[in-house]
C-alpha cells in the first residue's frame, strides 16, 4: 500500500530555498508568482495493516522535524 | 580528561576534534563508531564533530540522531556528562532533541565558510569557563545549514536562562537573535556552529577555540 507524506515548512518559517526559486522564476520572466514554498514528498510502500497512527509516529519521529515542519499524510486510495 | 569523539558515516571534522582534544588534554580521545550502543566507561566529555553525517539526507543530522550511539549519548547527557556538538554535531543534538530549535538552510542560501566574530554570552558553563562574559572571539564557521530557528517562547527562555552561549557579531546565516551556540537547561550540553577545534594552535592562525577545551579540562577533566 502506498502512502504519501508531504512535509512542508510551517507558516511563518522563513524558506530560503522557496525564496531562491521565486527569484529564479522572476528572472525567467514569469510574472504573477506571489510566493514559493519548497517542501518534500516522501512515498512509502507499507504493509496493508499499517495504521494511520503508525504513519503519524513515523512522521513525528523522523520524517518531519515538527519544530519547523508540518506533515500531511495521503493514502494511495484517496490519492488522485 | 577522558573523552570520546562520535564518528558517523560522513563525519569529516572528527580527526580535527580528536587532535584538538589530544593537544589540549594530552590524551587522545576514543573514537566511537555510530553503530556502537554503548560508550566507553568513565567519560569526562563526549564530542559530536562536524561534517555531513549520512550525506545530510532528509535533514542535516536527522539520520545520525536516530543511530544507536545517540541513545547512549542521551543517557550520558542525562547523567550530566558534558556533550559538545559542533556544526553537524549541533544539528544532530537538535534533531535528537537534546537541544531545542532547529538549524535551517542559511538565509543567504550559500554555504558560509569564513572566520567570524562571536561574543561569549555565558562564561559560567564548563565549556566557556576560560572566557570572559561579553568577550569577542574569532572562530571559523563552515556550514550550509546554520540558521538557528525556534519559536519566540523558546528563544525568550534560552535568553532568560542564560542558555545562549555564543552570539554572532553581525548577521552570518540568518539565525534568530544571532544565536551561534546554546546550552541545555543543565548546562552540560553545548551545541555551536563555529568550529573551536579549528582554532587551537598557531598553525591555524587563530587560537580562540583553544580556551574552550582548556576550560573543559579544568572543570571536568581528571588527571590523565
Amino acid at each position: 500500500m502506498k502512502v504519501r507524506v508531504y512535509v512542508t515548512l510551517k507558516k511563518g518559517v522563513l524558506d530560503p530555498q522557496g525564496k531562491a526559486i521565486h527569484h529564479a522564476l522572476e528572472g525567467l520572466g514569469f510574472a504573477g508568482v506571489n510566493d514559493v514554498r519548497a517542501g518534500k514528498l516522501i512515498e512509502l510502500d507499507v504493509d496493508v495493516g499499517t495504521s494511520d497512527g503508525d504513519v503519524e509516529e513515523m512522521c513525528r519521529k523522523l520524517l518531519a522535524n515538527t519544530v519547523i515542519e508540518n506533515y500531511r499524510i495521503e493514502r494511495a486510495e484517496t490519492a488522485a | 580528561m577522558r573523552s570520546a569523539v562520535i564518528v558517523f558515516p560522513g563525519s569529516n571534522c572528527d580527526r580535527d576534534m580528536a587532535e584538538a582534544l589530544r593537544l589540549v588534554s594530552g590524551r587522545a580521545p576514543e573514537m566511537v563508531w555510530h553503530r556502537e550502543s554503548e560508550l566507553p566507561a568513565g567519560l569526562d566529555l563526549i564530542a559530536i564533530p562536524g561534517g555531513f553525517s549520512y550525506g545530510d539526507y532528509l535533514r542535516s543530522g536527522a539520520m545520525a540522531a536516530q543511530s544507536p550511539v545517540m541513545r547512549a549519548v542521551g543517557e550520558a547527557a542525562a547523567r550530566g556528562v558534558p556533550v559538545l556538538g559542533v556544526c553537524n554535531g549541533f544539528q544532530v543534538l537538535t534533531e535528537a532533541r537534546l537541544l531545542p530549535g532547529a538549524l535551517m538552510r542559511n538565509s543567504g542560501i550559500r554555504f558560509v565558510g569564513r572566520d567570524v566574530a562571536v561574543t561569549v554570552e555565558n562564561s559560567q558553563s564548563a565549556f566557556t569557563a576560560r572566557y570572559e562574559a561579553g568577550e569577542e572571539i574569532v572562530i571559523p564557521v563552515a556550514h550550509h545549514d546554520g540558521n538557528f530557528q525556534a519559536d519566540a517562547e523558546t528563544l525568550d527562555r534560552l535568553e532568560g536562562e542564560g542558555r545562549v552561549a555564543f552570539r554572532y557579531v553581525g548577521d552570518v546565516n540568518g539565525s534568530a537573535r544571532g544565536i551561534a551556540g546554546i546550552l541545555n537547561p543543565a548546562g552540560n550540553v553545548l551545541g555551536m556552529m563555529p568550529h573551536p577545534e579549528r582554532a587551537v594552535e598557531a598553525a591555524h592562525g587563530l587560537a580562540d577555540g583553544r580556551r574552550l577545551f582548556e576550560g573543559l579540562l579544568e572543570t571536568v577533566g581528571q588527571p590523565a
